[in-house]
């Protein structure tokens, strides 16, 4: 497995008259091959040792909140750790962030994969390479200014738009609205949405670059309309990387904080509709609750904490699971 | 169709095709008459007349055209809206980020805003600026990139040069997994160790090491690529000149390799600086001027955002567009260096 | 059902570079012609001019006729897509659609062109692949998918594909280049059943596949590199082979350059 251990049985020395031979045999054990595969050995085992060390100081001091939890951590919509007794429960923080995540993803996917397409299939190629350029800047944009842009700028300019639902698909509930500042899920959703748009977009567009010219010709000779090749040739190839740029942005999404904790005004209720103020998410709930928090709280915010770690786990391996399992069908082979 | 011959009718290669101006004059019409609606339906919001305006010019090319020229010319034409229309929907808001944070930022950026810090300026009253957080800002990255650079790269080699078997397998999977910890969690783990176990008082180190969590995995899977990207032929002229393989390392691969690593490098702390979640957990923020990384609350520029437009005066809100500016400009800045360097210092392979 | 391909005056571009010039010939229905010449000559940009291919490549113009019988493919009101439909095509490397069946490859053409009842693009789908010769191969696997077949057998795939929708016209672009010897056997059998049914125009890199399947062979050539192709002759294969008008012509087929 190393290369120390795979030391040839060193042939005996055949004197001072051949010292070339011995330096050569031994060459996986002179010491600046020593030091230098230590040191870059050692660096993976630091790698190991601090997610083991993340993983085992998450854990310790979740289980500590969570063993004085007078209410049930999962289903609870208390939050107040620091009561007698201490009750605290993440029903409200999850459903925020799934919410507000899946909408963000409803919006984003379909809107990335049309500027991806628009990049590689529709725009003049000046205007198209101007685009990904752009788009590719934005993807490094902060999302604290992103945040701020969605408190100042989105809000006050969602106020028509949420008139217009609650008039239209209030009697739903979803989009029932009882008027005030949309600082609400659904604006939450929406900044998401534009902050993953970047990233999906970028990874779909390089996958959409690398379908074979030779399969859309095929697609083409058979008098194929644009739409047509895209839709025989360029999408199923480019599904199971589009898929992955989506789980990319979702993990962004669940764990995004600052955004969120500008745009939303939060509570600890779950509200059936999607435009009224209220509710929150895993990261938000850190961010505001943390300073007022005593050891007690900082706990059970560390164990909110940790149960966001393990869903971004869970979509990131999913993500790989469905692009090993789609790879044999995607044609990359080609 | 009695007979099973399927010859579509194959009499003209014409179709009635529409000029090529029909989809402008169909965009100008649908704005206008999206225009037009909210005018009359009293509707203020600009949000609104876009998505009528987007509808009706859908709907309305598809349907001329499925009058026009048919079916399959249609669900192209439609098609095509669709993706010019999900490029403006998108464009729009991301060109007023740009826009908004230029606009109100160059209010109050100048060289005083620069080069002064918050200290006694009270949040309500104009002045001060960002002095502290930009020396916080470069300490904090500053450390953690001392600490992300070396594991990472040192990692990256260990993975391509040396790794074999299940050390190295699960090295890759550690680091996958570290790239996606939401940077909030790896404040919170350093908080718990560092603050809650070493019993440790908040300080821009403590933050550095949490920016540290967030930029080795990128640094490690950037470093990689580049590694890889070095063709196995060099690495055996070197070894079977007899010359070491860490010194084969250090004086072949990492020199051909080194344009991509920077810019990997690069990326990575224009990444980190504009995190805030693990700086609000571990480095407090504050108002004064603190240079000391090690001891006492610092100030970084996304934390100085997010302090000022927690003040809700309005002088504050134009401090917290300013430094946004200040911080996208540098970002920006930093990619487009690492883009250069990439483009100037690419590997040559192969070809 | 085959069509009289005329061509005059066609010039065709990559941007600003001219790459095949002045470039006027017949093709007759219901026969194979051939399209010989040295590597960059424009024989495959030609090829590509005839169904409208050429277009598609970046910065790729074209000036000139192409009449189809009676209508010229450049003409003004013509569309594209509907040329590509009269007018086949099967490419040098074997392209069938890796995500589809053999099945779904071959009905991938008329699928686009409207709703057929399963009936129907079953015997169509039968039809095109024993028109060919690979039903026998592939009757028991047809919702197998089409990468998983041999490289001939995936340009047969490719070639029933292409007549599924009964075009006038077929081009193959060297369509043997990428196969062994025995598949390129079976492929050069089925051109010379096809073009009972077929205008058929082949572009080939090897001088004994024309001799063998062409009836007419044409001649392109270059003055230099960075020059344009040019058309220097076409005449019956037999002609051609034996006894060519031009001198370039002979030496290029008796192995003098090329």
């Amino acid at each position: 497995m190393d290369i120390t251990t795979q030391k040839p049985a060193a042939p005996p020395a055949p004197g001072p008259a051949a010292p070339e031979d011995k330096r050569a045999a031994r060459g996986a054990t002179r010491p600046g091959d020593r030091i230098f595969l230590g040191l870059s050995r050692g660096s993976g085992i630091f790698v190991l040792v601090l997610m083991a060390a993340i993983a085992a100081f998450l854990t310790y001091r979740a289980s500590l909140a969570i063993s004085k939890d007078e209410a049930n951590f999962f289903t609870s919509f208390e939050w107040n750790p620091t009561g007698v007794p201490p009750e605290f429960g993440i029903a409200v923080l999850a459903f925020g962030t799934i919410v507000s995540s899946i909408i963000a993803m409803v919006i984003a996917v379909p809107i990335s994969v049309g500027i991806a397409l628009f990049i590689t299939h529709y725009a003049p190629r000046r205007l198209g390479g101007t685009v990904a350029y752009v788009i590719d800047l934005l993807a490094a944009v902060p999302s604290i200014v992103y945040g701020l842009w969605g408190a100042i700028v989105l809000v006050p300019h969602m106020d028509g738009l949420y008139g217009w639902l609650d008039d239209y698909l209030g009697w739903t509930g979803v989009f029932a609205w009882e008027g005030g500042p949309a600082r609400s899920l659904l604006t939450v959703g929406i900044l998401l949405a534009l902050m993953i748009l970047p990233i999906i977009t970028n990874v779909s567009r390089e996958v959409f670059r690398q379908v074979p010219r030779m399969h859309e010709e095929a697609a083409l000779a058979l008098g194929a309309t644009r739409w047509e090749v895209i839709r025989m040739s360029v999408l199923p190839f480019g599904r199971s990387g589009v898929i992955s740029a989506s789980m990319l942005g979702l993990g962004r999404a669940l764990g995004e904080t600052m955004a969120v904790a500008m745009v939303l005004s939060p509570s600890f209720d779950i509200s059936a509709s999607l435009l009224d103020a209220g509710g929150g998410t895993f990261a938000q709930n850190i961010a505001s609750k943390f300073n007022e928090a005593t050891v007690m709280g900082q706990d059970a915010l560390i164990a909110s904490g940790m149960v966001l770690f393990v869903i971004t786990l869970l979509v990131n391996g999913a993500a790989r699971l469905i692009i090993a399992r789609r790879k044999e069908y995607s044609g990359a082979n080609a | 169709m009695s007979h099973a011959t399927l010859s579509p009718k194959r009499s003209s290669l014409r179709g009635a095709t529409l000029p090529k101006w029909f989809a402008w004059a169909v965009a100008a019409g649908s704005l206008a008459l999206g225009y037009g609606i909210s005018a009359a339906a009293g509707l203020h919001s600009d949000i609104q007349w876009a998505l009528i305006a987007a509808v009706l010019f859908v709907v309305g090319s598809y349907a001329v055209s499925a009058k026009v020229e048919g079916g399959r010319q249609a669900r192209d034409r439609t098609a095509t809206s669709l993706v010019w229309v999900a490029f403006l929907l998108a464009v729009t808001p991301l060109a007023s980020l740009l826009w908004e944070t230029a606009e109100r930022g160059v209010k109050v950026l100048d060289g005083y805003f620069l080069t002064h810090s918050m200290g006694v300026v009270a949040d309500a009253e104009p002045g001060g600026g960002i002095y502290h957080a930009l020396l916080g800002t470069l300490e904090q990255v500053g450390l953690a990139s001392l600490i992300s650079v070396p594991v990472g790269v040192l990692t990256a080699i260990y993975l391509v040069e040396y790794g074999r078997g299940k050390l190295a397998r699960a090295v890759t999977f550690f680091v996958d997994v570290m790239t996606g910890i939401p940077s909030i969690v790896a404040g919170l783990f350093i908080l718990s160790l560092w603050v809650l176990i070493l019993k440790m008082g908040p300080s821009g180190f403590a933050g550095s090491l949490a920016l540290s969590i967030l930029m080795i995995p990128v640094v490690v899977r950037s470093t990689e690529e580049m590694l890889k990207l070095v063709p196995n032929e060099l690495r055996e002229a070197s070894l079977a000149l007899g010359v070491p393989k860490w010194r084969t390392i250090l004086k072949v691969v990492l020199p051909t390799s080194i344009g991509g690593i920077i810019t990997g490098i690069m990326l990575a702390i224009a990444r980190i600086t504009g995190e805030t979640a693990p700086v609000l957990l571990l480095v407090w923020g504050t108002d004064f001027i603190n240079a000391n990384p090690f001891q006492d609350p610092q100030e970084s520029l996304p934390m100085y955002i997010y302090l000022q437009f927690g003040a809700g005066s309005d002088p504050a809100y134009d401090r917290a567009w300013a430094a946004a500016l200040t911080l996208i400009a540098f970002i920006m800045i930093l990619n487009l260096a690492a883009r250069g360097i990439a483009r100037w210092k690419a590997p040559k392979t192969g070809r | 059902m085959a069509k009289r391909i005329d061509v005059s005056g066609l010039n065709a571009y990559y941007g600003s570079f001219l790459a095949i010039e002045d470039i006027s010939m017949t093709v007759e229905p219901r026969s194979v012609t051939a399209f010989i010449g040295p590597s960059g000559c424009g024989k495959s940009t030609f090829l590509r001019t005839l169904n409208r291919m050429h277009e598609v490549t970046p910065g790729g113009r074209v000036e000139g006729k192409v009449m189809l019988d009676d209508e010229n493919l450049y003409g003004a009101g013509i569309d594209p897509v509907a040329v590509r439909r009269e007018v086949g095509m099967v490419f040098q490397r074997p392209n069938p659609f890796p995500t589809m069946s053999v099945y779904d490859n071959v009905a991938a053409g008329l699928r686009l062109n409207g709703k057929y009842k399963k009936s129907q693009l079953d015997d169509v789908v039968e039809k095109s692949l024993r028109g060919a010769n690979l039903w026998n191969e592939v009757k028991d696997r047809l919702n197998k998918p089409g990468s998983g077949l041999s490289g001939g057998q995936q340009q047969r795939l490719c070639i029933a594909r292409a007549i599924a929708v009964e075009p006038n016209v077929l081009l193959m672009d060297e369509p043997c280049s990428a196969l062994d010897p025995i598949s390129t056997l079976a492929i050069e059998d089925l051109i010379g059943e096809l073009k009972e049914r077929f205008t058929i125009v082949i572009v080939t890199h090897n001088m004994q596949q024309a001799a063998r399947v062409s009836d007419r062979t044409a001649f392109f050539n270059l003055a230099a590199v960075g020059q344009p192709g040019k058309l220097i002759e076409i005449d019956d294969t037999e002609r051609i082979f034996s006894n060519p008008s031009v001198q370039a012509t002979e030496d290029y087929i008796s192995g003098r350059f090329g």
